[in-house]
């Protein structure tokens, strides 16, 4: 991956972007239990596969999310932040939902 | 070709025995079935065998013997961490390092050259003169020195760095090795395979089976093994493992990578490692200089290089070093560091009976090698964690009781 293409700036090299985690959905803190809120915190899905997640463009401060297959370091799709209120759909390897 | 050469190639029988034994078929069953013939699950099976008693050890590697980050690390052995579960954890390690090579009678290039942590700001200075009362509370030998010090010990290096960072002191080890890291496992492995375990190379974990919450065999490229053990040191295979017995943890992965360059004179004794320029460097036996630098900076499970590794890199070796700027890079590589939040590892016991963990190795796992294997074949043979790794179990996420290592484990955060 040498090419990001950013939802507000077009194509930017990569080294331009900083990487943010993948997006994982905030169990509610009122109601989950302490086993999932610790969970929610510390663990991650640390298999390779096609993901969720936050980038941002460093230049302009504009955070998105990428779809990314994190086994081949191949970006399908870039979004807007706003695709994190909707749910995301699993997806296979390789291909945008 | 030479007849007599041609023979002695095809002959079975070779009058000097081969490292291990080649085993042509899997058993239906092992008391201990290790996954990863890399350093640890090597040094896992030894002592196993060696000083348990169980030899009826299968280690399965799906590639070659110390192929992984065994083979793939920077060599530097050193114990001069920040907590005091890892100062005493390390320590237990430099210790078993020095009578290694004669243990295996291999070899190992075992050589101690003092190591510094070099500090450019006073923040950096903070933290060293922590980590040096830390390591001395323990009866590790790390001081603090002062520039001049420094310059004594490495009279090559451009103390103001380029003029940007310079250096005001550092934290000195004295122990800190650096070893051969293939020898390593090749040491573990045979001492393994001479007393009865098998290792199969080739040989890919497909999946474990779990009934009752208990393990109860091993699926692979080669059929089905029933144990009642397993234990996991794969570094950064190590979340796809974890799916096999559907356990959840911290473990993220980031490549790291490295380079060497071609040999020169020896001109530098002590390993260098800089938190601020993102370095760390020693100069080998045969006279390559050995470089290092920071994580890959997002997740990915290939071992690709990068020019951007080596051109920032090669620009802080210049910093300290001007006088190497004809010298060439000969090879790059990268491995795959299972990574956790605190910077320490993730071992022993897990919630799935039977199946034991050695992993969240990171970018910190070679020098520990012996330790872990000491203390993972304690833990499988006698089904308790070790008293060196209570600190490192992987339920202390869950009472947020972390072991913060971040500040000596590596370089660049």
């Amino acid at each position: 991956m040498k090419i990001m293409v950013c939802p507000l700036n077009g194509p930017r090299p990569v080294s331009e972007f900083a990487y943010g985690g993948e997006v994982r959905p905030m169990p509610d803190p009122d109601s989950c239990s302490d086993a999932e809120w610790s969970g929610y915190v510390f663990n991650r899905s640390g298999s390779p596969g096609t993901k969720y997640e936050w980038w941002c463009h460093i230049a302009s401060g504009f955070w998105f999310i990428a779809l990314r297959d994190t086994a081949q370091d191949v970006v399908i799709a870039t979004y807007a932040a706003e695709r994190a209120r909707q749910p995301m759909p699993a997806v296979a390897p390789g291909r945008a939902p | 070709m030479p007849h007599r050469l041609l023979r002695f190639g095809l002959s079975r029988k070779h009058p000097e025995p081969r490292m291990f034994t080649r085993h042509d078929a899997l058993k239906s069953g092992y008391d201990v079935v290790i996954i990863g013939a890399g350093g640890h699950g090597l040094a896992a099976a030894y002592y196993l065998a060696r000083d348990h008693g169980i030899r009826n050890v299968a280690v399965l590697e799906k590639g070659y013997i110390g192929g992984g980050n065994t083979g793939r690390n920077t060599t530097i052995i050193r114990s001069n961490y920040l907590t005091p579960e890892g100062v005493k954890f390390y320590d237990e390690s430099v210790r078993l390092w020095q009578d290694l090579a004669e243990d295996f009678d291999l070899n190992l290039f075992y050589s101690t050259r003092g190591h510094y942590t070099l500090a450019h700001t006073d923040s950096a200075m903070r933290t060293m003169r922590w980590r040096a009362e830390v390591n001395k509370h323990y009866g590790v030998r790390s001081e603090i020195v002062d520039a001049a010090f420094v310059k004594r010990g490495i009279p090559s290096i451009d103390m103001s760095c380029g003029g940007h960072a310079p250096i005001l002191g550092a934290l000195f080890h004295e122990p800190g090795a650096i070893a051969r890291h293939d020898a390593v496992a090749w040491g573990y492995g045979r001492g393994a395979d001479r007393r009865g375990v098998e290792i199969h190379q080739q040989t890919e974990v497909t999946g474990i089976r779990v009934a009752g919450g208990r393990v109860v065999g091993v699926d692979t490229t080669r059929g089905a093994i029933a144990t009642s053990k397993v234990l996991c040191a794969v570094a950064g295979f190590t979340p796809r493992v974890l799916d096999m017995v559907g356990l959840r943890t911290p473990i993220y992965i980031h490549p790291l990578q490295a380079m060497v360059s071609e040999p020169v004179k020896p001109w530098l004794d002590p390993i260098i490692v800089s938190g601020s320029l993102h370095v760390y460097v020693s100069q080998t036996a045969r006279g390559e200089l050995v470089m290092g630098a920071s994580l890959d900076p997002y997740e990915l499970h290939r071992t690709r290089s990068t020019l951007d590794f080596v051109e920032s890199l090669s620009s802080h070796m210049l910093d300290m070093f001007p006088f190497l700027s004809e010298v060439k890079v000969n090879r790059q590589w990268a491995g795959l560091a299972d990574m956790t939040p605190d910077f320490a590892p993730l071992m022993g016991v897990t919630p799935v009976e039977g199946f034991y963990l050695d992993a969240g190795w990171g970018t910190w796992g070679f020098k520990a090698t012996p330790v872990c294997g000491k203390t993972m074949s304690h833990t499988v043979a006698s089904g308790r964690n070790h008293a060196l790794i209570e600190g490192f179990t992987i339920d202390r996420f869950a009472r947020y009781q972390l072991t913060g290592e971040k500040g000596a484990a590596s370089v660049g955060h």
